[in-house]
């Protein structure tokens, strides 16, 4: 076509335009898009701004987007605001619920700490877990604020950013998210060639004809180059390591699988899924981090397994357990149990991010403390929960889980009781807020500045 | 839980459906010379085999199969001749390459060493019971992802390792037959375990596994009318392969696909072969939603005792569905008979 830049990493056709929302959480500023604007420029933005309302969020000129603060969601959900997450990006979920499209993309947008002061953190740490102590409390309460000292703040305020491929090509992850979302995902049989949707693949000899027509793609979960997405130990254990490996797949995870999803790079059918994307209770006063996206995909697998925690393991968590933080541990999960339940498939693989830097390990483990013990019952609890034939919506398949999670983890931790409140009053909000009639679109904070 | 496999406990076991192994053996040599060769003569071969110079090994010929099998129900023609060298190798690793396969080759121009990569698979622990995405978390520069659980990270031990295909992959014949021109030309860089329950097909076009623990699993026991010698029209493996993943699963153990690949340059007439295949594919209707409904008893601890188990449910559920399930039936329990007579242990 004449005039069209002829790369290939940048779209000339828009794959649904109007039918796509691009969900972002973010506490400081978006200088992120610039790298993303050509794949994100045609696109809704959907921001919602954490911490600080007064604070003004500086979005580049040119795209097109609403904005939500902590005023805005108290505002448009009263009393059950109290369901979406404070000072933490769990709070993302209010922009699924806002939005009116068909599809969602979510991608991590955050500032932290330089690479030189967590360095100079692990090796005192080691030693001195005195120190790591102050310093994890003095992180959890101005890592917020540390990102406007010039000592701290890294010359790449972004961590998620465009990856290239091995041919060096920049990754339209959106464009490939579509993709996946578009085709259908092969959940009932596993495919040795991994999708067989894609270009260059099939089925292989032995897959059965009667399934080839495959499930609904519910959700595509993207990965990570350069720093994986490790736990806090794992990082604590492997400060250097570093996904170099591009593995050039995208596959379904087979039905009665569970899996740990990852909200940094995620695309899902919002029609399809949408109410059971709740990210949990997290951040300010929760006694858990980094597990909202965990808690998500838990919920839409269901999986049988049954595992006991060993002797060794236990001594091992024990020795975690001598640095006495106060951990917050985010669940972010997928909802596999509700996938599994309603025929839906979830896919995993390609695209690829860059994620570019690595979160503190320290408060990352204070945060995930609890839920490094909490996740080997809650594990055994989501493979398995069933739900019953009555729950043929989402919404239903969800407050159906909420009671077993009342049920059955509220002896784990009441924190478990809370969320379960929690899981009803954002079903009924986004029952409220995406009635089966006409929707009524609640304003936003932010001025839209359209191209 | 890893460990190390030295080469002395590994067969390679090759079915020679073609008499000239020298295109092929000479393309392995450098990575076959290290190990041991079981050579199967198929049955109704016979032209002489010309092998190369500097092998170490083995040939097997019908006079063999019928000197230790005797009269038997299971027919060790075509690929499945290759299951007599499952049976007599006394090793504890089993790696099998088609005979039409070549190495894979890395953008520098070597050759891929798929016995190496085979043997790091069985060597490493499997991931069953729940999903890395980072796929197999024992590779370099790999590990388990934020969210799995730690009383999970030991793993199990894996005793199956499947193998994939560049160039001609193994699509049955209707696919074939629709896309004679397509090639697979990714090559995905990863590992990883089957999960739980999950069924796949497990081609036995590039094969590794422990021999020991799961070779009463791997039997030759459903062919179809005519099938033989194409890959096209074979559905031995691919019941094989149910068999063993049910096998695996019950017994806590784990099945690992992906890497290594090999290149594959695949014959055979799809067309001719979907008239004798079609039968397979809708038999696959049958096979697939049995399988996931086999549950073995707690009391079954190894695999001669699933596969048994198995042969009587086959009997009982997929016997009246087709009579060719009688046979398989019948198949499965004299190869285990088999084994017991040919490797006690």
């Amino acid at each position: 076509m004449a005039g069209v830049p002829s790369s290939s990493s940048v779209p000339t056709t828009p794959l649904l335009k109007d039918e796509l929302d691009i969900v972002i959480p973010t506490i400081r500023n978006l200088d992120f898009l610039e790298m993303w604007r050509p794949f994100f420029q045609p696109y809704h933005l959907i921001i919602v701004q954490d911490g600080d309302p007064s604070k003004v969020i500086n979005v580049p000129k040119g795209f097109d987007y609403e904005l939500y603060n902590r005023n805005d969601i108290n505002r448009i959900l009263g009393p059950k605001a109290s369901c979406i997450s404070f000072k933490d990006s769990a709070c993302r979920c209010f922009g699924y619920m806002v939005s009116k499209k068909k599809y969602i993309y979510t991608i991590d947008d955050d500032c932290f700490v330089s690479l030189l002061l967590s360095s100079l953190l692990f090796s005192t740490g080691i030693f001195l877990p005195r120190v790591v102590k102050t310093f994890a409390r003095f992180f959890e309460t101005t890592s917020v604020n540390l990102c406007t000292w010039p000592f701290f703040r890294s010359t790449d305020l972004s961590r998620n950013l465009v990856a290239k491929d091995p041919s060096g090509n920049q990754i339209n992850a959106l464009e490939q998210h579509i993709k996946n979302l578009l085709t259908p995902a092969t959940p009932f049989f596993f495919n040795t060639l991994y999708d067989p949707f894609r270009d260059g693949a099939d089925f292989v000899r032995g897959y059965p004809f009667s399934l080839r027509e495959g499930a609904p793609t519910a959700l595509s979960h993207g990965l990570w180059l350069n720093i994986p997405d490790y736990d806090a130990p794992t990082q604590l254990v492997k400060p250097r390591e570093r996904n170099t490996r591009y593995v050039d797949a995208v596959l379904t995870i087979p039905k009665g699988t569970l899996f740990p999803m990852c909200g940094m790079n995620l695309g899902f059918n919002r029609e399809l899924i949408g109410p059971a994307m709740y990210f949990g209770l997290m951040g300010d006063g929760q006694p858990i981090g980094r597990y909202d996206d965990m808690w998500a995909g838990w919920c839409a697998k269901n999986n049988a397994f049954h595992q006991i925690l060993t002797l060794k393991l236990r001594l091992k968590l024990l020795i975690l357990g001598t640095l006495r933080l106060r951990l917050a541990r985010r669940w972010e999960v997928v909802n596999t149990v509700i996938c599994d339940h309603l025929g839906l498939g979830v896919k995993t693989g390609l695209p690829y991010i860059w994620h570019s830097k690595a979160s503190n390990p320290f408060t990352n483990l204070k945060k995930e403390y609890n839920g490094i013990f909490w996740q080997e019952e809650l594990i055994p609890f989501f493979q398995s929960a069933t739900l019953s034939k009555e729950s043929t919506t989402v919404q239903k398949c969800y407050i159906e889980l909420s009671k077993q999670v009342r049920e059955k983890l509220s002896k784990v931790d009441p924190y478990f009781g809370k969320l379960a409140d929690a899981m009803v009053t954002w079903i009924e909000a986004w029952d409220e807020l995406n009635p089966s009639t006409t929707a009524i679109a609640p304003e936003a904070n932010g001025t839209t500045d359209k191209k | 839980m890893s460990f190390k496999i030295n080469d002395n406990e590994v067969d390679i076991v090759i079915a020679a459906l073609r008499p000239d192994l020298t295109i092929f053996l000479e393309e392995w040599r450098s990575i076959f010379s290290r190990f041991h060769l079981i050579i199967v003569k198929e049955p109704d071969l016979e032209a002489d085999l010309q092998i190369p110079h500097g092998f170490d090994h083995h040939v097997y010929t019908k006079t063999d199969i019928e000197r230790v099998v005797g009269a038997s129900l299971i027919d060790f023609s075509g690929h499945s001749c290759r299951y007599f060298g499952y049976l007599m190798s006394s090793k504890k690793y089993i790696i099998s390459i088609d005979e039409d396969c070549l190495p894979a080759r890395n953008a520098a121009g070597d050759p891929i060493d798929a016995v190496a990569q085979h043997i790091n698979n069985l060597e490493t622990p499997a991931t069953p019971f729940y999903f890395n995405t980072l796929y197999d978390p024992f590779r370099e520069g790999a590990d388990f992802v934020r969210g799995y659980p730690f009383s999970l990270r030991d793993g199990v031990g894996c005793v199956l390792s499947s193998g994939l295909w560049l160039n001609i992959a193994d699509y049955d014949a209707p696919t074939r037959a629709v896309r004679p021109n397509e090639r697979n030309a990714r090559y995905v860089d990863a590992v990883m375990t089957v999960p739980l329950q999950s069924m796949m097909p497990v081609s036995g076009i590039n094969i590794g596994f422990d021999r020991e623990i799961l070779g009463p699993a791997l039997v030759p026991a459903l062919r179809l009318k005519g099938e033989g010698k194409q890959r096209l029209e074979t559905m031995e493996d691919i019941w094989c392969g149910m068999c063993a993943k049910t096998v695996s699963d019950h017994l806590r153990l784990g099945v690992k696909t992906g890497l290594p690949y090999v290149w594959r340059n695949g014959s055979g007439n799809a067309w001719e072969s979907l008239r004798r295949e079609w039968g397979g594919v809708k038999l696959m209707e049958e096979i697939v939603p049995f399988f996931q409904s086999v549950k073995l008893p707690a009391a079954a601890t190894t695999a001669e005792e699933c596969v048994v188990t198995m042969a009587s449910l086959v009997r009982a559920r997929l016997g009246s569905v087709d009579p060719v399930f009688l046979r398989v039936a019948e198949a499965m329990e004299e190869w285990v008979k088999l084994w017991k007579r040919l490797n006690f242990h």
